[in-house]
């Protein structure tokens, strides 16, 4: 393997990249007749095009090409049998050597195998769960947060939002010693003669940390919309013979929609990519679908690259498409106010 | 004249991104590439001190990151503390400058033994900064039987106990040598071998982890853990229940060495830091900060019996006879291999 350099049509794609945004720049500035709005938006601009235009593209590029820069589709076989690569490496004499021990492929170890659509099928399934969990305890703490008639809201709040200031990582970190084996909860169960459980290294503990680092998403946009609406529909519900439970069936909720699909994206689109926290909770032993992705991008061996670039157009294109949906559902974007 | 103006400001910010090369030119530097904590950083005050020349420290936390960030970046690092494999693959790779020796007169301190690996057959390259084995640290309240093969690893009376190593050829070549082969094989048979043996012990693996190990052992969460010897030195001095054993099968012995990129631009000042870091007092500093074994003879016979006589962090011979250097896998069949672990790692 020579030393790793930005191909050709790479840098052509980054050159069109620039030229598209100041063409557009100056299309823009043209027709307002000066830079009264634009100019002020370059920069932002400029920083959307390095840093998420260019990148974009380059994943594109990544995942269609190997190592050498040619066009292929060997990567998206990659995520269909994750033993391709292997089977492709192997040598023609190591394969006429194994052949003539009588040893067939699957023998070897080396046969289609589906670890990548098996992880992305349980990183679907664990994001989903996360979700439901974190709207079934999201929306109560919202709907609480935002009532009028609760002194205690506003501190529920600021209790919400002190611990994101900490890093992420540094609170799952501390989350791992409090559910090891010998840590603080499981030294409480034992006071109280429950005993010790596993409680991490588990696909439980991914969830619990997957649930604990996501639950803000989905309670701030609720909160958002509940918070800004008119109190005076309800008393005028109420007014009309609701009870409490009706005013929130035929107006709290229907309202909060808006808020309810923004928050599941918000939650759903991190909990689909989430890597790190599995592998600190989960010991290792539990493999998300970013897991596998940064694994990709670790390995020594570039050609791994392509088929990480491949692995992540497709979680791309299932972000998108989740995108979509809330802006089907949420035009304007209410429910996002706060983040 | 509206849009000229645009246009200059656009461009203006376009080259203020540019990094400004050559800015701080006029002091004599030299750009340090280490692992996290892999440095007593006050031996870089006294080099400041000694020479003039300022030290850069730049971090790294994986080989493949370093390989990276050396290839797109030519010129940024003077000196890179690479594992022994890699080292082969940068030789390899005309990633490396040889060393003029001559500017090194301190390598008459390291031990002749650690001189001329397989990784840097002709030694021109580089020089060993740290050295160590791969074993396994245990629980000596936890585990009654003396520890003396891989296979306690395999016990499911430890169940739930075990910490092995969330690393690819270190984990895969303890396996290869508990089954009696080479660590660097390129055989597939014995490679599928390993691999089975690894997925028959997950479901008694409590974790697959590097860095949080040795935590984890001195609080007494788990019983046995594969480790590298530093580390396990660390986790003893915390913790005095604890104690490390080089299976009998054999194991890893791996040396951190010094090299120099091809691309650096201070050279001359990237092998005097190589030889005040060769200096015994400095290597002294460095071994009782890190607690590696030192590759530093004179520098070990300065610290007296309970170091030398340390069979964690100074192995005797017959040890390190039936260890093995990792050798540099070729892509194609890293292809192979990283297939393998993908297996151990995604089966439930």
């Amino acid at each position: 393997m020579t030393n790793f350099q930005v191909p050709v049509w790479g840098y052509w794609m980054m050159g069109l990249g620039f030229a598209a945004f100041i063409g557009l720049l100056i299309a823009y500035i043209r027709k307002n007749r000066g830079f009264r709005r634009p100019i002020f938006a370059s920069p932002y601009m400029l920083w959307l095009v390095i840093f998420t235009v260019i990148p974009c593209f380059l994943v594109a590029y990544f995942s269609f090409t190997d190592p050498q820069g040619n066009f292929t589709l060997d990567n998206f076989k990659s995520f269909w049998d994750s033993n391709f690569n292997a089977r492709k490496a192997m040598s023609p004499e190591d394969l006429a050597l194994y052949e003539s021990m009588g040893l067939s492929l699957d023998d070897l170890g080396l046969g289609r195998d589906s670890i990548n659509i098996d992880t992305l099928v349980f990183s679907l399934w664990m994001a989903f769960l996360c979700t439901v969990i974190c709207l079934l305890l999201g929306y109560p703490a919202a709907h609480i947060m935002a009532d009028r008639e609760f002194k205690l809201g506003p501190t529920l709040v600021i209790l919400f939002v002190v611990p994101m200031w900490m890093n992420f990582l540094l609170r799952t970190i501390a989350l791992m010693s409090l559910l090891e084996d010998n840590g603080l909860i499981n030294n409480v169960l034992e006071w109280i003669g429950v005993g010790r459980q596993k409680l991490l290294n588990n696909i439980a503990a991914v969830q619990a940390g997957m649930v604990y680092n996501f639950l803000p998403f989905m309670v701030f946009p609720i909160y958002n919309v509940l918070n800004k609406m008119d109190y005076k529909l309800s008393e005028a519900a109420m007014d009309l013979g609701c009870d409490k439970w009706h005013v929130f069936y035929k107006v709290t909720l229907p309202l909060s929609v808006p808020g309810v699909v923004s928050g599941i994206t918000m939650v759903f689109m991190p909990a689909v990519t989430t890597f790190y926290i599995s592998r600190l909770l989960g010991g290792g032993k539990v493999q998300l679908f970013g897991d596998l992705i940064e694994a990709k991008f670790l390995s020594t061996s570039l050609n791994e690259w392509n088929v990480g670039s491949a692995l992540s157009l497709l979680m791309m294109i299932l972000i998108l498409l989740s995108l979509g949906l809330l802006n089907k559902v949420d035009p304007e974007g209410e429910g996002g106010g706060m983040i | 004249m509206k849009k000229i103006v645009c246009l200059v400001s656009v461009l203006v910010l376009c080259v203020s991104l540019l990094p400004l090369n050559g800015a701080f030119a006029a002091q004599e530097v030299v750009n340090v590439y280490n692992w996290y904590d892999y440095m007593d950083e006050t031996v870089f005050e006294i080099f400041e001190q000694e020479t003039g020349i300022h030290v850069n420290k730049m971090y790294f936390t994986t080989n493949e990151d370093m390989m990276v960030q050396v290839r797109v970046s030519p010129g940024a690092y003077d000196l890179v503390f690479p594992s022994d494999y890699c080292v082969e693959r940068m030789i390899a790779e005309n990633m490396l400058a040889e060393i003029n020796f001559d500017n090194v007169p301190n390598l008459a301190n390291i031990d002749p033994n650690l001189i001329n690996p397989g990784y840097d057959p002709e030694n021109k390259y580089s020089i060993p900064f740290m050295w160590g084995t791969v074993g396994i640290l245990y629980n000596t309240t936890l585990v009654d039987e003396p520890v003396e093969s891989w296979g306690i690893l395999w016990d499911e009376k430890y169940a739930d106990s075990i910490v092995m190593m969330n690393s690819m050829r270190d984990t895969m070549g303890i396996t290869l040598k508990y089954l009696g082969y080479s660590m660097n094989t390129r055989d597939l048979v014995e490679l599928k071998a390993a691999t089975d043996k690894l997925i028959q012990q997950k479901p008694i693996v409590k974790a697959y982890f590097v860095d949080e190990t040795k935590d984890m052992m001195v609080a007494g969460e788990a019983a046995l853990a594969v480790v590298y010897s530093g580390d396990a030195l660390y986790a003893m001095e915390l913790n005095e229940d604890l104690d490390y054993a080089v299976p009998k099968e054999g194991s890893n012995v791996w040396i951190d060495p010094m090299v120099i990129p091809a691309t650096a631009k201070n050279k001359e000042n990237a092998e005097k830091l190589i030889n005040f870091l060769c200096r015994p007092d400095i290597a002294q500093m460095n071994c009782e900060y890190i607690w590696y074994s030192s590759p530093n003879k004179t520098a070990i016979e300065n610290m007296g019996e309970d170091y030398t006589e340390n069979t964690t962090i100074n192995p005797p011979q017959e040890v390190i006879d039936r260890c093995e250097f990792f050798h540099d896998i070729p892509d194609n069949y890293l292809t192979i291999y990283n297939s393998f672990w993908g297996q151990v790692k995604n089966a439930r």
